[in-house]
């Protein structure tokens, strides 16, 4: 009987983009509720972050936080765009910081952190 | 039947765009459960190629589009400052701060809505990159699928928080204001 040709081991195929796509959106999300805090416990870099004045510190708390998510995700798909990585680790360490991030934009837990 | 410019663009940011993302999103996460299934058989249809790509793309230019409107169209206009003796009705921030009973919708509300709403787009615009550029890992790697869904489930719940305090910030203090535009002229 003639057997058909296989495909190649999923688990053999490069998921570096993929890892890279994921990492660099929690970095991201994690940046955007770091910086929120940051920007909220200190007036000079809420000052510094007004890229729009209408919208103060929001706008560059996004946009910086934009910036870096997009330079992660450049950088990582860059480094492991033909490697197979271990997406066990890479998820959870990615799952860790998008809820550490969403934690950080709860604002009584940003003023827990500020002291207040 | 009569709204000011400025309800009308946050009915379109709340509603249109923000409401519609949910769903897109609320969608987009049963299309994954469905393609998640260890059973193809047991699945109903995929969409076809071009559906699935719209849709996708369709869900993260909502969900940018809620984001952008609302922090550079309608947010300066809930935070703008009330100049002395102003009706603080036009001032929906400051008429928020001006009762402790009220000061909540904001301190909690708006500042929690405001940073949260951000992750939507983001995890979104990840999630469709994965669906569409990397179906292959997508159908063979479970942890990949665990993980790009449990990512959506949160793009999920940051639009919900964001859509609940922006409709019940709204309700307690309207962005209202602008040129008024008829909708509908009622008989005399």
């Amino acid at each position: 009987m003639t057997q058909l040709p296989q495909p190649a081991s999923p688990a053999l195929a490069p998921n570096g983009t993929v890892a890279a796509a994921i990492l660099g959106c929690s970095l991201g999300c994690f940046a955007l509720g770091g910086l929120a805090v940051a920007a909220d416990g200190s007036k000079r870099l809420a000052g510094l972050l007004a890229f729009y004045h209408p919208t103060g510190p929001l706008s560059g708390v996004t946009s910086v936080a934009i910036a870096f998510w997009l330079l992660c995700w450049a950088v990582f798909a860059a480094r492991w765009k033909k490697k197979t990585v271990a997406l066990g680790r890479v998820s959870a360490l990615a799952s860790l910081f998008l809820l550490l991030g969403l934690l950080l934009t709860f604002p009584p837990f940003g003023d827990l952190l500020l002291g207040r | 039947m009569e709204v000011t410019l400025r309800e009308l663009v946050t009915i379109v940011h709340g509603m249109l765009f923000g409401g519609f993302f949910l769903m897109a999103i609320g969608g987009a996460i049963v299309m994954l459960l469905e393609w998640s299934s260890p059973n193809p058989e047991a699945s109903p249809p995929r969409p076809a190629a071009r559906w699935r790509t719209t849709y996708l793309v369709a869900m993260v230019a909502l969900g940018w589009a809620a984001v952008l409107s609302g922090a550079y169209v309608v947010y300066p206009w809930y935070r703008a400052v009330a100049p002395p003796g102003a009706d603080l009705a036009a001032f929906p921030q400051r008429l928020l701060m001006s009762n402790p009973t009220t000061a909540g919708w904001h301190t909690l509300g708006m500042e929690w809505k405001e940073h949260v709403a951000w992750f939507a787009p983001m995890v979104a615009t990840m999630v469709g990159f994965v669906m569409l550029r990397h179906r292959a890992a997508w159908s063979a790697d479970r942890q990949l699928r665990r993980v790009v869904l449990g990512f959506a489930a949160v793009a999920f719940l940051a639009a919900a928080i964001a859509g609940g305090w922006g409709a019940m910030i709204n309700k307690a203090a309207p962005v209202r204001g602008g040129d008024t535009i008829q909708l509908w002229r009622s008989a005399p």
